[in-house]
């Protein structure tokens, strides 16, 4: 907590996931004396304390831990090196020139600034809304992490009889939690044709179960007044559109989607950093240095990771040159090499690194590759002609991210380079 | 008759898809895992298939309703849903520190239940 609220910081950490929780924790530690956290919940976390599975710290901490039992660990780390944090604090407003605007049940309103400020907000789920599905606007139709909130931490089931459009991992696992509880999960529906989510949870939350699993299927209408009765359900071509013939009535009380996490950036826009079209989250650097000066961002937020490990990775470089940044001892004009997303690439992070830092440390470009390749893969780095680094990967899939660190035998390359362009292709 | 069929490793992220070659339980040959632990699983499967559970427990007094749990070992497959009958007996008092045990041997295998959290009193 806080015992008495500055209004000047080194380092502001918006946003106490994992993500922010890493950044603050290393800021305070390379040097940051006084770090501020600042979230609207209750309690630090994040997403993470409603994510109540295994299969979180794998590479962290060689464990298979629960979400909660990976956050606590943290929250207790943050208490011991003694950050302060701001709960049940919302932030409205961050101006290019590092000032914060909060509001806050106890502190009421607040101008506070900051040498340097860590975005990690994390990520929102897409709504019935941004996936268009027509049809009366019954009660019954919720986010998949929405229910996961209800079911794991308040205590309480959205519906007895489900359907779940999106195989992306909440929504598998959302499949397995509401069985365990007693409900039915009728089906699980995905557009495209292959799975978004993880094979593993297929295994473990869909086949465990004989929940079936309907891939190139979406929802095309809800049926029901005022709740959800039932759904039709259609099988689609490979351009998304129905095929006649094949729309099948399927009853349910409940329709949950899991459609996909987009980048929370409202206060990003604000702040004047400039957004990635792709990702929708900031443009950054090695450092997760954001276009602004000072601010960095960390976590979901930048793209949407599938392992929480390296959104605690990512949130403890976005710390540590946050801390430089505010004690004065980082390079303010890196001569920039960008990044470029080449063959079977949709983006890749960060946009631009320094080469300078392949002096002291490594640099791991993170990538999603745009088609699934089940079958050996190389990920490679080239500029022109020139191969800087590559390696192989068994396979490459949409929903898994995959990554390749640059090493100090890379600098003379990379500094040579006019930029990095990184492919996924059959070996 | 050996069977081939292709199963999905589970016990990391990557999932590796296996070529299982097996006659009946007896597993012949596992081809396509990255490491040993692949050939490790599949020999479990077709035996002694077990998961790792989680689920939660009432918890009286505390900042919320429930106590995230789960099992510090896997638990035999066929018998998840027994076990969650055990767990929805149970009601807690708060405070409760993470790695509090709930339950102390599942089904007679030594294996423990343990809470995954604090859950600090409310008003505290
Ligand atoms: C519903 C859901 C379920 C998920 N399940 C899994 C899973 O099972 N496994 C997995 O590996 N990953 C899962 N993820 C991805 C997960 O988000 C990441 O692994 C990880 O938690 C991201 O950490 P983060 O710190 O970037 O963001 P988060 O954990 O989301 O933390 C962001 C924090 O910022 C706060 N915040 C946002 N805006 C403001 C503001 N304006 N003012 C103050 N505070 C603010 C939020 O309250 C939140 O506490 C899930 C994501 C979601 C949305
Ligand atoms: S074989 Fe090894 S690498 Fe592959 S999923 Fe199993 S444990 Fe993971």
């Amino acid at each position: 907590m806080v015992q008495t609220l500055k209004t000047h910081y080194d380092v502001i950490v918006i946003g106490a996931g994992p993500g922010g929780l890493a950044a603050a924790i290393e800021a305070k530690k390379n040097g940051a004396d006084d770090v501020l956290m600042i979230d609207r919940d209750l309690e630090l976390g994040g997403i993470l304390l409603q994510c109540i599975h295994n299969g979180f710290g794998v590479e962290t901490f060689k464990e298979d831990l629960p979400g909660p039992s990976y956050a606590q660990r943290f929250i207790n780390e943050a208490q011991t090196v003694g950050i302060d944090y701001l709960l049940d604090t919302i932030v409205l407003d961050v101006t290019p020139e590092r000032k914060v605007y909060t509001t806050g049940a106890r502190t009421g309103f607040k101008e506070l600034t900051a040498k340097a400020i860590v975005l990690s907000m994390g990520c929102r789920e897409r709504t019935r809304a941004q996936i268009r599905i027509p049809g009366p606007r019954p009660a019954g139709v919720f986010t998949a992490g929405t229910a996961q909130r209800w079911v794991n931490v308040e205590g309480y089931m959205p519906g007895s009889r489900f359907v779940i459009l999106g195989s992306g991992d909440i929504g598998m696992i959302m499949a397995r939690r509401l069985t365990f509880e007693g409900a039915k999960v009728e089906r699980v529906l995905e557009v495209m044709p292959y799975l978004s989510g993880l094979s593993r949870n297929y295994v473990q939350c869909l086949l465990d179960f004989d929940i079936t699993l309907q891939l190139q299927h979406t929802v095309k209408r809800i049926i029901g007044k005022e709740r959800v009765e039932a759904i039709e359900a259609v099988a689609v071509d490979d351009k998304w559109q129905f095929i006649p013939g094949t729309e099948e009535v399927i009853p349910c009380d409940t329709l949950l989607l899991s459609v996909g996490l987009i980048p929370e950036n409202e206060l990003s826009k604000k702040a004047g950093v400039n957004l990635d079209p792709v990702t929708a989250g900031p443009i950054v650097d090695d450092g997760f240095l954001t276009s602004v000066p000072g601010i960095f961002a960390a976590g979901n937020v930048v793209h949407v990771y599938d392992l929480v490990d390296w959104v605690t990775q990512a949130g403890r470089t976005a710390g540590k040159r946050a801390a430089m940044y505010a004690t004065g001892c980082c390079n303010l004009e890196p001569m920039y090499v960008p990044t470029k997303a080449g063959d079977n690439v949709r983006y890749v992070v960060p946009h631009r690194l320094d080469p300078e830092i392949l002096t002291q440390d490594s640099i791991m470009l993170q990538m999603r590759v745009t088609r699934p390749l089940e079958q050996p893969v190389t990920v490679q780095v080239t500029d022109g002609d020139t191969l800087i680094a590559r390696k192989v990967e068994r396979y490459a899939r949409p929903g898994e991210m995959v990554s390749l660190t640059l090493k100090g035998k890379d600098y003379e390359a990379v500094r040579k380079a006019k930029e990095l362009r990184v492919s996924v292709v059959p070996k | 008759m050996p069977i081939i069929e292709k199963m999905i490793c589970i016990t990391c992220p990557m999932g590796c898809t296996l070529e299982v070659t097996r006659e009946g339980e007896t597993l012949l040959s596992v081809e396509g895992n990255t490491c040993k632990r692949g050939p490790e699983y599949i020999k479990r499967e077709l035996t002694d298939p077990r998961r790792m559970v989680a689920s939660t427990v009432r918890v009286r007094g505390g900042i919320h309703p429930l106590v995230p749990v789960y099992t510090a070992a896997p638990v035999p497959k066929p018998r998840i849903f027994e076990l969650l009958v055990q767990l929805r007996e149970i009601e807690l008092e708060a405070p409760v520190v993470m790695n509090q045990v709930v339950l102390e041997d599942v089904f007679g295998e030594g294996i423990k239940v343990i809470t995954s959290r604090d859950m600090p009193r409310q008003g505290d």
